[in-house]
């Protein structure tokens, strides 16, 4: 192409939009949200990066952490004691807490610290001193949460195990550690040093020790790491040092920002969607300027790029202001993501996210646009002569196909780029894809349904709004596909939200168990027993624990399997050897047990091979073991000899404990072990005043509340749906922006119209009507249909990722059905006043002319 | 001397659902350059379909049109739209101005499409010449419809072309206007020495031209 000839496109494309510039800035707007977001999330993730860069020390608060959840030989103490530089000690566990100015009682993570950690950062207290002076007495520093919680004070005490201690400050922040953490599991630190008189250290209880090292000037934490790593993992001790720290973080943020950027991809989309069908409506009003062009000597190329121009230029307009959007929206991220954050984010314009940001919207907004700009080539220059002249047996073009399949390559590469797994974001085009395909057949549907049972004896206004469905330039898919799924995502959101709640509470309903006791050492088990049916509850189950680890697996000790990294042989789950097993014994199964293969042995004599029951997937897949193979296990220093004897199918949804390694009795019963007690209490005071009595006369018996646990998952989900929702407003907003960009156009399409039937004498308040029902019909149709797929999406993942049976609530899809389409009656309301409200040949000569 | 135009065996036909409709039927006829020629005849005798082929604007069914010695039939669209810019001037019943770019935006476009250096000068110089010059920067909207077909005619003739085809180039216009736009029509065709082809009804205008053809159910039955 000639610069000149170059120059003459632009300057007709720049003259071509003066009268329908405000019109081309509406198609653009659609996209500006999903930009927006893009740019938005983009940006606050490189300053993510940045941050965990320049934080990673305070978030670890040292250099080294060693961490150990079982005693560990005297030879690795020696080597834990030999590392240089100021080192800290903390141990950890999970214990009740009792309130005793409000008798609230609590199941909370203790961590009993001494020394100078954090050695970076700091642990933010109210008063700041609490958090450098609570280890010189008996003072605790307890989460601000629980404080609010249970109505106490700086000042007042808290009673862990047998000591009762001055609450000496709040716990604002501590390193490394996000709201999300504080909610599951609230800390209360205490001095080490009373860590012993608590009385809660006894033998089976589940205990963490971390030693933080602040190491010398010119000690390189990764160096020696690398040095001491081998032995820890030996004996299952872990390490981390600044760097996995920055790892792992990262790691979970990445997951975090690749799921919030395909959400906000997901609108650009729709926004996409609506620009083609803007276009796609903006090109046939453009038709006869183009077979005028045409009769002049302008080549079908030509015609093609004076709206090429014309669209790519307001697409990078529509793109540089959802940028500048998105800066600012950026701004508003921390406040939205602070629950996750573990620490303070700071907020600065990344430019290149900006750049990536103009050029993702810019080239999906141009490739949607010219999926609908292609037939411009192929316009008849004898449209001038005959205006009814439409183009015969409309040829196939293959360059529409070529757009169809970089759009596809596109979107695919975008979630490949995020996902980082080819199978993965496979699966989200073709999701996505089948999300358009059935609202897009929903909307044919309807069009040929209203067709085809077209009630020919309804009135003419219904008559006339009906046919306004599927006559020629209805806004009937786009709508659909829009709003409905706009709709689809928030109420699924809804649904599954609900889903998980509601198995929860139906868990406590009827009979079921609703409380947990654990942490009962063997002289307190008839005790616990007889205070529970003092206070008239039911002895569900009590399960004596025994605390293990697997020494060997069919003949190859742990640390053969561990070292082994060949991929030939059969691979054994690293965690399902490393990890620490609470088994329990016993003669027979429970409810929620089945056995799916061989034969379950209740009870063994002495000298009698001993077979165990592994639940199933944990064992043919986790261990790769099957019937009749070899398990030695490591019962607190005793080896014991046991082979699979079968495997279980075990119904985790119920409120029990569970087990994946079961022992026949005979075997453990003199063990070290605790036990667990699970009953159910009627009523919350009831349930208050046994916690109570629990923790003080058995303060190392650790109490889980079904209402606390419904509590603690609404709490979470209830953060985690606040992003999501967050997220999801983007779609919808653009869902509205889409809306009104199709309401705009269809009155310049329905103008024509309206005009003639104000001629032929319709009221106002006829044509309103006809307009009213219209888009009332559309509003209910499109959110029907996005709730129906919400509906089906909600179903398949509760049937197929939850195993749940899905009964969704009636009044939610109700109301947002009554929202979203008030809103689009509304708009077209609007939209349509300015027709009836001004005389018939004004209103053609300003819109028309 | 080879004709300006020559048509022969020309047929269309349209493809329908049900079968196939014939609009015209082996018409042949020559025209000479600098010549006047009307085509007139009933509606839907195929007067407009006559012209749209012979201006290049569509392809027959059979039969050849040759425009200048240029085979229009051997070429494809694009290269029918170079010859239409080099040749080919048109006046419409419905003016086709364009309603986004204003009067002498308007006739500048074919001078433009050709990469004229002086497009706006000799756009100007057009207006002034159907007297539009105080008029250039209006909108089509804003002009009357006799203004309208006086721009359009200054478009028609912004190219310097061979030929100029007009489809009822007053039919849109009162019978005032309609002969001011006449004799400007048939002005400029003098000045220029334009071969001129028009399709009309108006027995009156037909009259004014050298020739002319009497099309009927798709055949010409008097020339």
């Amino acid at each position: 192409m000639r610069m000149s000839e170059f120059k003459w496109l632009w300057k007709m494309a720049w003259r071509d939009s003066r009268r329908s510039r405000s019109r081309l800035l509406l198609f653009t707007a659609s996209i500006v949200m999903g930009i927006a977001a893009l740019v938005a999330i983009n940006s606050f993730s490189d300053n993510l990066r940045n941050d965990i860069q320049n934080q990673a020390k305070n978030l670890l608060g040292a250099d080294l952490v060693i961490q150990a959840n079982k005693p560990y030989s005297d030879s690795l103490q020696q080597l834990i004691d030999s590392i240089g530089g100021e080192r800290a000690r903390e141990t950890s566990f999970a214990s009740m807490v009792y309130f005793p100015k409000t008798q609230g009682t609590r199941l909370i993570q203790v961590r009993a610290l001494k020394g100078g950690y954090p050695f970076y950062g700091k642990l933010a207290t109210e008063p700041p001193e609490a958090a450098a002076t609570f280890q010189q007495g008996k003072n605790a520093l307890v989460d601000q949460s629980l404080l609010i919680q249970y109505g106490v004070e700086v000042g007042d005490s808290v009673k862990i195990g047998r000591v009762t201690f001055l609450i000496a400050g709040k716990l604002m922040q501590i390193p490394g550690q996000n709201a999300v953490t504080s909610t599951v599991a609230p800390t209360v630190f205490i001095p080490r040093d009373y860590l012993e008189a608590t009385g809660l250290v006894q033998k089976g209880s589940r205990i963490n020790h971390a030693f933080y090292y602040k190491l010398p000037k010119g000690v390189d934490g990764e160096k020696l790491e690398e040095k001491i790593e081998g032995r820890l993992r030996r004996e299952s001790l872990r390490s981390e040092t600044v760097e996995d720290r920055k790892r792992r973080i990262s790691r979970a943020f990445t997951n975090m920002e690749r799921f919030l950027n395909l959400v906000s991809f997901v609108a650009l989309l729709l926004g996409c969607v609506g620009v083609a069908s803007a276009v796609h409506i903006y090109v046939k009003e453009k038709i006869p300027a183009v077979a005028v062009l045409r009769c002049l000597g302008a080549r079908g190329s030509q015609a093609f790029f004076i709206y090429l121009l014309q669209i790519s230029f307001m697409g990078l307009a529509g793109a540089i202001a959802g940028a500048a959007l998105g800066v600012f929206i950026q701004r508003v991220l921390p406040a939205v993501l602070m629950d996750f954050l573990p620490f303070e984010a700071t907020v600065s314009i990344s430019w290149p996210s900006v750049a990536q940001g103009i050029l993702t919207g810019l080239a999906i907004a141009v490739l949607f646009a010219l999926l609908v700009l292609l037939p411009i080539r192929h316009i008849s220059p004898l449209y001038t002569l005959r205006a009814s002249f439409e183009h015969n047996g409309h040829r196939r073009d293959r360059l529409v196909w070529l757009m169809i399949g970089l759009i596809g390559l596109f979107v695919y590469g975008f979630a490949f780029w995020q996902m980082q797994r080819p199978l993965e974001a496979l699966f989200f085009v073709l999701g996505i894809g089948a999300a358009f395909l059935v609202l897009a057949g929903v909307a044919r549907l309807i069009s040929w349904a209203v067709r085809r049972f077209f009630p020919a004896n309804a009135s003419y206004i219904w008559r006339q709004s009906l046919s306004n469905l599927y006559r020629p330039n209805n806004q009937t898919l786009v709508l659909m596909v829009c709003i409905g799924l706009g709709t689809a995502l928030i109420t699924q959101l809804f649904f599954i939200q609900d889903l998980l709640l509601s198995q929860v509470e139906m868990t406590g309903t009827g009979k079921q168990p609703n409380m947990v006791l654990f942490d009962i050492q063997n002289s307190q088990k008839e005790e616990l027993a007889s205070l529970t049916s003092q206070y008239e509850l039911p002895l569900i189950q009590q399960v004596p624990i025994v605390s293990m680890r697997l020494a060997s697996v069919k003949g190859r000790s742990r640390a053969e399997i561990l070292n082994d990294t060949s991929r030939t042989s059969r691979r054994v789950a690293r965690w399902a050897v490393n990890r620490e097993y609470r088994a329990t014994y016993r003669d027979s199964l429970i409810g929620s047990e089945t056995i799916v293969a061989g034969k379950w042995v209740g009870r063994v004599q002495e000298g009698d091979s001993i077979f165990v029951s592994l639940e199933e997937e944990f064992g043919r897949d986790d261990l790769g073991v099957d019937l009749g193979d070899e398990l030695v296990f490591d019962v607190q220093g005793r080896l014991i000899k046991t082979y699979v004897g079968s495997f279980r199918q075990i119904d985790f949804a119920r409120f029990q404990t569970n087990f994946m390694v079961l022992f026949p009795a005979g075997v453990l019963e003199n063990a070290p072990q605790f036990h667990v007690l699970i009953t159910r209490t009627n009523g919350t005071e009831t349930s208050a005043k046994f916690q109570r009595a629990v923790v003080q006369q058995f303060p190392n018996v650790s109490v889980i509340d079904l209402a606390l646990v419904l509590n603690t998952i609404d709490d979470v989900i209830g953060k985690v749906s606040f992003v999501i929702r967050f997220m999801a407003l983007f779609s919808i907003i653009t869902g509205l922006i889409v809306l009104l960009g199709s309401v705009i156009i269809s009155k310049y399409q329905r103008i024509q119209e309206s005009v003639l039937l104000r001629t032929l004498g319709a009221s106002r308040r006829q044509i309103l009507r006809i307009n009213m029902y219209e888009y009332l019909i559309l509003g209910l149709l499109a959110s029907v249909t996005g709730i129906i797929l919400a509906l089906l999406g909600s179903w398949a993942t509760a049937i197929y990722s939850f195993e749940m049976v899905f009964v969704p609530k009636l009044w939610p899809p109700l109301l947002v059905i009554f929202i979203i389409t008030g809103i689009t009656v509304l708009l077209g309301m609007l939209n349509s006043r300015s027709i009836v409200n001004k005389p018939p040949l004004e209103v053609l000569r300003k819109e028309v002319g | 001397m080879n004709p300006m135009l020559n048509i022969q065996q020309l047929t269309k036909t349209y493809q329908s659902g049900t079968g196939s409709l014939t609009v015209l039927k082996n018409v042949s006829f020559q025209v000479a350059q600098g010549a006047s020629l009307a085509i007139v005849g009933p509606s839907g005798s195929g007067k407009t379909t006559l012209l749209g082929l012979c201006a290049g604007l569509d392809r027959a069914s059979a039969g050849s049109v040759t425009l200048n010695g240029v085979k229009l039939d051997e070429l494809n669209e694009d290269q029918r739209a170079a010859i239409r810019n080099q040749y080919v001037g048109f006046i419409f019943q419905n003016f086709q101005l364009l309603p986004t770019l204003t009067a002498l935006e308007n006739v500048m476009v074919p001078l433009e499409l050709r990469g004229e250096k002086r497009a706006k000068s000799t756009a100007m110089d057009l207006l002034a010449r159907v007297g539009l010059a105080e008029r250039h920067h209006h909108y089509p909207a804003q002009l009357s419809g006799g203004e309208q077909q006086r721009v359009s005619l200054a478009r028609a003739f912004a190219n310097s072309p061979l030929i100029l085809f007009a489809d009822e180039p007053t039919g849109n216009l009162d019978e005032e206007t309609s002969g001011k736009v006449e004799d400007l029509l048939f002005e400029l065709n003098r000045e220029a020495g334009t071969t001129l082809i028009l399709v009309t009804h108006d027995t009156e205008l037909a009259a004014k031209t050298q020739r002319i053809i009497r099309l009927k159910g798709g055949e010409v039955v008097e020339d």
